[in-house]
């Protein structure tokens, strides 16, 4: 028996409120649950962020489409770890691509998931690429690196214009339905909680819905943050009529999420149900820092201020460089709060509603603060390494090569 | 093809719309009809079933006790297949609920005893619902019911992923700190498949627990739920319990 978990609850066991089922003391779901959805969020954000570019012609958000793509892909690689480290029987995992139950929720993940990453993701991605990943197969001096390149190439190495062409056709067809393939990823990873109506707090068909626009939020926040930090570390000047397209769509995807979470909030105590006073007691104590001060305050209203205000005034390139980098961190701030809200929050009141019990973060442990902060760090590190094997400006330089013994 | 001029098309056309208009009067009847489901205990046999009175639970706590050494529960305060709570109410129409060690222990008493109005005690225990939310979500199958209708949980089965403990609307599930698994009543399966009773109610003094064949008319507790006013918990949760319970108060949850 892990002594220090039954120690844990004993001291927690003082700290319960009201009247809690006695088996309710344990919070189930723990901060690696919170990680879940935040990371397939940024997925999807980040993929409709390259959508708009391939599917709805934006052009200007041109240079964040390749490294979107990246961003996406980097942190799809790690969307199960955090699940499969919760597992109490992380060797049986692989049961639910093996023998799913067809009933559950949870079940489909697994084919959503390979569907997205293998099919979408991966394919659109080496389509992109494919032009130079056989140019740097002949040309990287660095002989693991053109080795890399070769095995990249999948023996495809035809990038006449007319191969060229077809890639393009075909990768605008996987990204028109890639956009279906990134919301339902993650409007199914809302339903995994919306779908659960023991649990007030979770049960309602708009879960899906508002994780797909706070996702998209956060995935449009964290790729415009990644492009201004490459920016900086490259020294290249940002492009600033993308960044300000950038904002823009990050503005109206806080606005429609946040609406709708107000929508909710708002159904919720007007219905007021028999849960609405342990709800209440909720948002007023447990939540009222991480819900009414972070999620709300500081990650949607305060960023919806900013970006508007850079609608409506006319201001300095240096004022909006400043006013997109405070947005973008706060809003992934907000709706990492949103998530811990949802997920935490959730299991904070008894199923009796006449109770809360506590949560205590452990530090060290497989579920602990540290293997949380590794979770969320190690996305950052494969995109480095996909930056280095796969760098996204490099279609531009090659472009300007190309076109400069023309000229 | 034959003409078919404008009047004759209206005249086709509103006859459709009236035979159809026509159904309306008549399928209603039908659909009360519809809603009659037949139980699942009228076709197998056996199908167990579990009923409590509430009238005559003393809160003793022996069917938690005896549960936790017959099914090997963790002795913790908080991992139980069974429990107790105790109700209290109050003149000034406060509510107090505890469970203090799953009523084990027995109860401290209760301060003020001059304010309360009633008082009883409801013992609590996986509701083997016929739809149940558990059985539902597990993305492995490794809980589902059996051809007797109990709910069971595959031991060497479960990955441990924890989603039938938040699907559970009556909080009846618990993680195994020892095997890594969900945790839940089993009915005392080992038991009934030889004939005995569950321990729980093999130990209740007053018979307030009650456990039986629901396909058999002859039966104590087809009697019990054909004789007395019964209620679920939860009932809109739409899990259809099989274990029902009599003189239950609407401030149970």
């Amino acid at each position: 028996m892990d002594m220090a978990l039954i120690e844990s609850l004993r001291e927690a066991l003082h700290k319960v409120s009201g009247y809690i089922y006695p088996n309710d003391l344990e919070l189930q779901w723990s901060i690696l649950i919170v990680l879940y959805p935040y990371i397939t969020g940024l997925v999807a954000g980040a993929f409709v962020l390259a959508s708009l570019e391939r599917v709805f012609d934006v052009k200007a958000i041109k240079p964040t489409y390749r490294l979107s793509l990246l961003v996406a892909l980097a942190f799809l690689l790690v969307a199960t770890l955090p699940l499969n480290l919760h597992l109490g029987h992380p060797e049986r995992g692989i049961e639910i691509l093996m023998t799913p139950h067809t009933s559950s929720a949870m079940a489909m993940f697994g084919f959503v998931y390979l569907w997205y990453l293998m099919v979408v993701l991966l394919m659109e991605v080496w389509l992109d690429y494919r032009r130079e990943i056989v140019e740097w197969s002949r040309s990287e001096k660095f002989w693991p690196k053109r080795l890399f390149y070769k095995v990249l190439t999948l023996g495809v190495d035809n990038i006449s214009p007319r191969s060229l062409e077809i890639d393009d056709k075909v990768g605008r067809f996987l990204t028109v339905v890639g956009l279906p393939s990134a919301l339902l990823l993650h409007g199914y990873v809302g339903f995994i909680f919306g779908s659960i109506k023991a649990n007030p707090w979770w049960s309602t068909p708009l879960m899906p819905v508002i994780f797909i626009f706070s996702a998209m939020a956060s995935g449009i926040a964290g790729v415009m943050l990644i492009y201004m930090f490459l920016c900086w570390v490259r020294d290249v000047k940002i492009d600033m009529p993308c960044l300000d397209t950038v904002g823009k769509f990050l503005l109206t995807a806080i606005i429609v999420a946040f609406s709708l979470e107000m929508l909710e909030t708002i159904q919720t105590a007007y219905e007021a149900e028999e849960h609405f006073d342990i709800i209440t007691l909720l948002v007023e104590g447990k939540l009222l820092i991480s819900m009414m001060l972070i999620q709300v305050f500081l990650g949607s209203l305060t960023p919806m201020f900013l970006l508007g205000l850079v609608q409506v005034v006319d201001l300095p390139e240096k004022v909006r460089k400043v006013f997109y980098m405070l947005s973008g961190a706060l809003a992934l701030i907000g709706i990492f709060a949103m998530r811990w809200n949802v997920v935490i929050g959730g299991q904070f009141f008894s199923k009796s509603l006449r109770g809360f019990t506590t949560y205590k973060m452990e530090l060290v442990g497989r579920e602990g603060l540290f293997s949380a902060i590794i979770v969320g760090l190690l996305p950052l590190v494969i995109l480095a390494v996909l930056l280095y094997l796969l760098p996204p400006w490099a279609e531009k330089e090659g472009q300007a090569k190309a076109s400069s013994p023309a000229a | 093809m034959k003409n078919f001029s404008r009047k004759q098309f209206i005249q086709t056309a509103a006859g459709a719309a009236l035979a159809m208009a026509s159904r309306v009067f008549t399928t209603p009847l039908h659909a009360a009809d519809n809603f009659f489901r037949e139980p699942p205990w009228k076709r197998k046999k056996p199908y167990w079933g579990f009923a409590v009175d509430v009238t005559k639970c003393i809160g003793c706590g022996r069917c938690a006790d005896a549960c936790k050494t017959e099914n090997e529960v963790p002795r913790e305060a908080f991992y139980f297949r069974t429990w107790v709570e105790r109700y209290i109410f109050r003149r000034s129409g406060e509510i107090n609920v505890d469970s203090p060690n799953g009523g084990i222990d027995g109860y401290p008493p209760p301060s003020d005893p001059e304010t309360i109005t009633k008082s009883f005690f409801v013992p609590k225990m996986c509701n083997h619902c016929e739809n149940s939310p558990c059985d539902q979500v597990c993305p492995v199958g490794a809980t589902f019911k059996t051809e007797d209708g109990v709910v069971l949980v595959d031991r060497k089965y479960c990955i441990g992923c924890r989603y039938c403990i938040q699907a559970c609307p009556y909080g009846c599930r618990y993680f195994h700190p020892v095997l890594h698994v969900a945790d839940k009543c089993t009915l005392c399966y080992h038991r009934i498949k030889k004939g005995l009773k569950t321990a729980c109610v093999e130990v209740c003094p007053t018979g307030a627990r009650m456990f039986g064949d629901l396909s058999d008319p002859k039966s104590a507790i087809t009697k019990f739920r054909e004789s007395e006013a019964i209620q679920t918990l939860k009932a809109h949760m739409g899990t259809e319990p099989k274990l029902v319970y009599k003189g239950l108060d609407k401030e149970v949850r």
